[in-house]
Formats: C-alpha cells, structure tokens, sequence
C-alpha cells in the first residue's frame, strides 16, 4: 500500500471518478487555474479541461444551484466549497433544492452530487472560519454526509460518494490534507454508511468520525501503554450512522465516550448517545460521557483556543472517569 | 395465573443447588410460602418455599438432581390452566410479567428467557455445566433504532433491589450481571460515585465470599458501626503493586510462639471448678483475639477496593471442618462475650455446622477469622484469608518444649499461631503488634475472664 496524503488521496479519487464517467465534473472558487484553495484539483484543469473542471464566482448560493439543476439533468456534479463556512451562503440550495428534489418529485430527479470543502477549526481563523457543521448536515433527511479521517477512507468515501445517487455533504477535515497514511491500490471504495473500527479493546468505547478519529486512534495508543484498551469506532459517515457498529462495541466494553469536534448542543453525540441508551441500556456499566468543543464561538486567542478544542487530554479524563478510575 | 418454581440462590455463594426432596406433590394445593421442597445449597440445606399460590403442577426435577440457579423446577398453576407453553419454555411475555411480582427479588428468573426468540428449553439448562448458566442469546442484530419500540413491560428488568436506606443505586449492567448471576444487590457496596453499585463490585461479589450480601453483613453496615478510611496515594500504590505481585490477595505471614503454660493451667482449674467452667483453647484464642481486635481496628478490617474499613464491631469467624469441606461460623461481638459465651456458642455453631443447619446469617459478616488445627496434631500452618477480611489467625496445637527462660532450661507448654495479612490493609508493624496483644493475653489469661 502506499503512503500518501489525504489531499493527494481526495486528488486521486476526483482524478479516477472524472476518468471512469465523462457525467461526472468539478466546479468551485479557484478550483481550475489556481489548482484548488488546498490544491486537491491539483492538474485536474490540465488532465480534463475547462468544460469539467470549471472556475466560478464567488457566489456560493449562485453555483450550488447549478449544480442541483445539472445534477437533475443526469450530470454528477462535484461542488467545492472553499470551506464549509462559506457554505452556509448556499445552504437553501443543499437543504431545501438537492435533500428534497428526489422526495418532491417523486423520484423523478435523482441527485448524483457531491458538495466537498474542509470542515472544522484549523488554527486560529477565529469564530466564523472555525466550525464543524456535520451536525447541521446530518440532520437533514434526503442528505448523506461524510467524514472521513484517514486518507484512505477519504479516498474510498469520496469515489463511493459520487456514485451515489443521493446528495452526498462530504465534509473534509481542514487540518487533514496534510497528514498521511495507507491507501490501498487499485480500486478502493468504503461503501457509505458503514464505522470503521480502528483500534480495539475490551475496556471502554470511543466513538467518533472526522478528524478525531486521529485524536482517538492517539489515545488508545497512549492508554494501551497504561493496560488501557479501547475501542474507536469511526463512524465515517454520520448520515446514516452505523448504530450496529456502535452497539456491538458498547455491548462488549459496557462504556463508552463520545468524542467530536463540534459544540454539545445538538451535536453528532448527542444523537449517537441516544441511540447507546437505547441500544445498550442493560450493557452500560456507566453512564455515557461526550468530549466535544466547548460551548462558545471559537476564541482567537491561542491559550483559549486550545483550551476550548477537544483533545486527547480531555478524552482520557473522560474514559478514565467511566472507567471509574479517576 | 402460573408462578414457576425456579432454583433460587438460597446462599450468598451458590451457582447451583440440588433439590434433595420434594415435600409436596404434583396435584397439592399450594399457598405462597408453603415449602415445596428442601435444596442442598454449597453451605447447607434449606427450604424452597412457593412464590405464589395454587396447585403444584409440574415437578420438573428428579430428587437428587442438582441445577444452576434459576432452572425452572416446577409450576404453580390453577387446576385447568394451561402450562404447556411453559413447561416448553415458550414463555408467553405476559405470564412472566405477571409472574414476577410474587417473586422475590432473589429469584434469578432472567427476564431474557422471556425476550429471547427461542429460549433454551429449560431441561437442557438444567443438563448443562455447574455455574455456566449461558449468557442469555441476544438478537443477531439490535433492531435499528427505526423500528418500533418493544411493548410496555417486555424486555424491562427487574430494578435494584431496594434498601432500607433507600434506592440502591447500580448500573444497568450490574443489576443484569446480578439478576443473571442469581446475587442481591442489598448489602453490596458499590464502589461508584454515590454507592453505586457497578460491574467489578458484582464480579468481587462472585470472587469473594458472601459476607458482603448477607443479612449479617447488612447488619455489619449499620450506620456507624464502623469507619470507612480513604485510600491515600501510598496505600493505593502498595495495594496495587503487591497484589500484582502476589495474586488478588497479597499475603504475608507472621509466625509466634505464645506460652500458653498459664492458659493451661487456667482451663485445668477451670474444669476442676466443673463442667459448666469448661473452655477449650480455641475458646481462649478467639477470646485473646476479640479483645486484642477492639485494641487493633485497623486489623478488623476490610479490603473494599477503593477504601479500607475498620469495623467498630468485632465478628470472629471461626473455621469448622465439616464432612466435604470447611465453614465459618461467626461469633458477633466477641469481645462482649465472657468467655463461657464464647464456649458455648462456638459449640452450638459447631454442631450446626457438622448437621449443615448452619443459615447464611450465622456464617456471614465476620471481621476477621481464626483456624485452629491444633487438635490435629499441627505444630503450626498457614491459614488462607477469607476475603474481604484483612487477616486470619492460624492456632496449632499445645505443647510441651523446653525453653530457656532467664537463662534456666524450663519445660512449658507452648503455642505457635501464624496471621496472615493482606497486605493492602496490614503492614508488617501492624501486624506484629497485633499479635503482641494477642500475646499479652495469652500468656495473661486471667484478663479474658475478668
């Protein structure tokens, strides 16, 4: 397997999707001439051209639009959001166009698009450019929304996603693009819907998706060298979530903490601790404990934006309390 | 409506119990109560009483046969109702429901043979191994979170038992591990936040004897009679270290010899005195130990896991050997008892002992224990401490050695006793000074009877 980046992993999957089906096209700010704000169309403008790989204003609502029109039509757009925060200027047309045209009309109109951007704080952008929005998202039927951690499972969600018929929110971590990891060769999809358990043990369950998975993967580490084991279970895709994934983990480590990058209220855990209770009531040794940003716009200051960052310090005390070590 | 007879978890410590006679018939009127048939539990034999009135139907056991807790042994049922469906095992959800209220919290009828699709009949259960009461079958797959809710009632189980201080609070995983296991949770301390009571405080329930859950021991929690001591960092690091060291109890020893020439002499006046005086060592010992005990608490303690506790009573338990094994009668407040309490008491749980009459309040919630071989022959051993107790005291005989005091070869009778210590709880210095005392009346024995 090779080693690549997650940009470069999001890279090859646009670049074997645009190659496998000449219906399928990329357009966004900066994406064609200035190869991508994060450089993942990096030569796709060379490689396919401007009629697929296409440049537009910055007008979020204006070219999310075309897209669910092209996408009616029987193309499978691809919409590249600078970032998720500025996505919220098109939000009528992911929400109340593409969630919807399928269930309106019947299913007369598929919806084979993709909306993609980083999602989630990097590092002191301050409160509007530092936000998680899966929860937004995933709260809205008709909507797939994914969360990959890893470059491979970025890369195989992302192919699996623009195949899919259904209006895919695909929501990259910003932090991500650099780190590396495992791809496998060849053809690799990761069907969504479907957690990942990516380290396992007997005495506690962290489940989360996106980029804590990385902060998980690093606390079982840390906890494995105290005789602590835990399970992660990365969900991935938060729409559908994976319910038996997290069942069958809770039911064997009768704990678990939930841990996301977003804010409490409403969050990804609230709903992944509802289905636990009722999952998993006479399993649960504890109660169910979330790790999550703290209840507040992002602060600017360094010291505080640390401080009100999930993180792996705040997810030990967390699996140590339902631990009932602490 | 039915009630099953099912096993009942007749001691604290029981997996399985073989039903030795039926006192009542298939055809006999029963009343809730009655006595159906009598049990051999792993400490004695006792009664099976009727959890709901009716007629016997059904005996499902043969006598002799033994069977895990909970095994379906017959049913209580109207004259003309229908029981086939349990006697097959197909439960239907609402006759265990309704069944349960006349059941006592003990009976550990697990409320997953109800909700399992296709529960193991209950005669294979029966056949099955000692103690490996299946894990109840579970649903292939959890039903997703879009399908509809189960019906009221089903799938509920039973909630903590309640305790007279108030609600008992445990994890939903404790209380199915403890309904499973046939355990009550009155008289448990969990070791949560707030008391409660979660899964390893069940797990030690099964590792441990049953001192923590019997009526004694309920007795033993009363408020203030005793005191609970943090564990400090120090205390926490020497708990952990040497129990890695030294399995789940770290055990030391330390060994004496005690002249016990006075102590001899005082039962031979005593008898002389007559029958009604008459003490034995072991008497004398457990009389020493009481007293040195109420002089040492941090001796009569317990290992609680997050906390040790001093008891501000003294029980000692007394190991009797009887015909397959060992028990250990308790004498409470054995340093109030004058010494012929003492004897006459150790004699009566003796006896019980040997008839296995002995109840699960008469031989739980002891603080500390003592074994004596002496009457064997045994020169000195090493006891093996019943946990959660700190300590064990083991006696070997009396005997003449000579023995050279102040500089002068004497002929005295001796006694070697050897504690062992967890060391969780006792340190070596601990420990030593506690047998000091016990030394100091030994070799004083006028003090145990004055």
């Amino acid at each position: 397997m090779a080693v690549v980046t997650y940009r470069d992993a999001l890279t090859q999957a646009l670049r074997e999707e645009l190659q496998r089906d000449d219906s399928v096209f990329l357009m966004g700010e900066e994406v064609a001439q200035y190869n991508g704000a994060y450089k993942v169309s990096k030569g796709l403008l060379d490689e396919f051209g401007p009629m697929r790989i296409v440049d537009t204003p910055i007008t979020e609502l204006g070219f999310a639009g075309v897209g669910v029109g092209a996408a009616m039509v029987g193309l499978r757009p691809i919409v590249e959001f600078m970032t998720w925060n500025f996505a919220l200027l098109a939000i009528d047309e992911v929400v109340n166009a593409a969630a919807k045209m399928r269930y309106m009309s019947g299913g007369q109109f598929k919806m084979p698009m993709v909306f993609r951007g980083p999602n989630g704080a990097a590092l002191q952008l301050g409160a509007q450019h530092s936000q998680a929005w899966e929860s937004w998202f995933a709260h809205i039927p008709g909507l797939k929304v994914c969360t990959p951690g890893t470059p491979a499972d970025a890369k195989g969600l992302l192919k699996a996603a623009i195949r899919d018929d259904n209006p895919v929110v695909f929501l990259e971590g910003e932090m991500l693009y650099n780190t590396k990891g495992e791809v496998p060769d060849g053809e690799h999809l990761v069907p969504l819907g479907v957690a990942d358990l990516k380290r396992e043990g007997d005495h506690c369950s962290v489940i989360t998706h996106g980029k804590m998975a990385l902060v998980a993967m690093r606390v079982a580490d840390d906890l494995a060298k105290e005789g602590i084991n835990i399970d992660v279970v990365d969900l991935r895709t938060v729409r559908p979530i994976d319910v038996e994934a997290i069942s069958r983990s809770v039911q064997k480590t009768n704990r678990a903490v939930v841990l996301e990058e977003g804010w409490e209220i409403c969050g990804m855990g609230s709903q992944v601790v509802d289905f636990i209770q009722r999952e998993c009531f006479d399993d649960l040794d504890a109660p169910v404990l979330r790790v999550h940003q703290e209840d507040v716009p992002m602060p600017y200051a360094k010291n505080l934006e640390r401080a009100a960052k999930p993180d792996a310090g705040k997810t030990i005390a967390a699996i140590k309390k339902v631990m009932y070590l602490d | 409506m039915a009630t099953k007879v099912t096993m009942e978890a007749l001691s604290p410590t029981m997996e399985e119990g073989r039903l030795v006679k039926w006192t009542k018939n298939e055809g006999d009127q029963v009343k809730a109560g009655d006595v159906l048939a009598e049990v051999e539990t792993d400490k004695a034999i006792m009664d099976l009483v009727a959890r709901g009135d009716g007629v016997l139907r059904k005996r499902l056991a043969n006598e002799g046969d033994a069977s895990p807790i909970g095994t379906l042994l017959g049913v209580i049922a109207a004259p003309d109702e229908n029981i086939d469906a349990i006697i097959g095992g197909a439960v239907p959800a609402t006759a265990a429901a309704s069944a349960k209220p006349a059941q006592a919290n003990a009976t550990p009828q697990s409320s997953d043979q109800s909700q399992s699709e296709a529960p193991a009949p209950p005669q294979q259960k029966a056949a099955g191994p000692v103690a490996a009461a299946p894990p109840a079958p579970r649903p292939a797959s959890p039903p997703r979170p879009t399908a509809p809710p189960p019906p009221k009632g089903n799938g509920a189980r039973p909630g903590a038992t309640a305790t007279p201080g108030g609600r008992q609070r445990s994890s939903p995983l404790a209380r199915r591990l403890a309904n499973d296991k046939g355990i009550q949770l009155g008289g448990i301390q969990g070791s949560g936040p707030g008391g409660r009571i979660v899964k390893r405080d069940i797990e030690n329930v099964k590792a441990t004897s049953g001192a923590a859950r019997s009526a004694a021991a309920e007795r033993l929690a009363a408020e203030g009679d005793f005191k609970d001591v943090p564990l400090t960092l120090i205390r926490k690091t020497i708990a952990r270290r040497l129990a890695e060291s030294n399995g789940p109890v770290p055990t030391f020893f330390l060994t004496a010899e005690f002249d016990a020439t006075r102590a001899a002499e005082l039962r031979a006046q005593l008898l002389e005195m007559g029958d009604e005086y008459k003490v034995s060592f072991n008497d004398i010992v457990i009389k020493a130990v009481a007293l040195a005990l109420a002089e040492h608490p941090e001796v009569n303690a317990h290992w609680l896991n997050d906390k040790i506790r001093h008891f501000n009573r003294i029980h000692v338990a007394m190991a009797v050997a009887v015909e397959d094994g060992l028990i250990t009668p308790v004498l409470f407040d054995a340093d109030r008892m004058t010494l012929w309490e003492i004897s006459a008491k150790a004699r009566e749980l003796a006896a019980k002992a040997r008839e296995r009459k002995l109840l699960p309040e008469e031989y739980t919630g002891s603080t500390f224990s003592v074994s004596n071989l002496g009457m064997f022959g045994i020169d000195q051993f090493t006891a093996i401490i019943n946990p959660p107790e700190a300590g064990i005291l083991a006696i070997g005989g009396v005997e003449e050695k000579p023995v050279v005091i102040n500089g002068a070869l004497e002929v005295r009778q001796r006694m070697r006793v050897t504690m062992s210590c967890d060391h969780r709880v006792i340190d070596g210095a601990t420990g030593a000074k506690f047998l000091q005392t016990v030394r100091r009346y030994i070799e004083n024995p006028l003090s145990l009877i004055i």
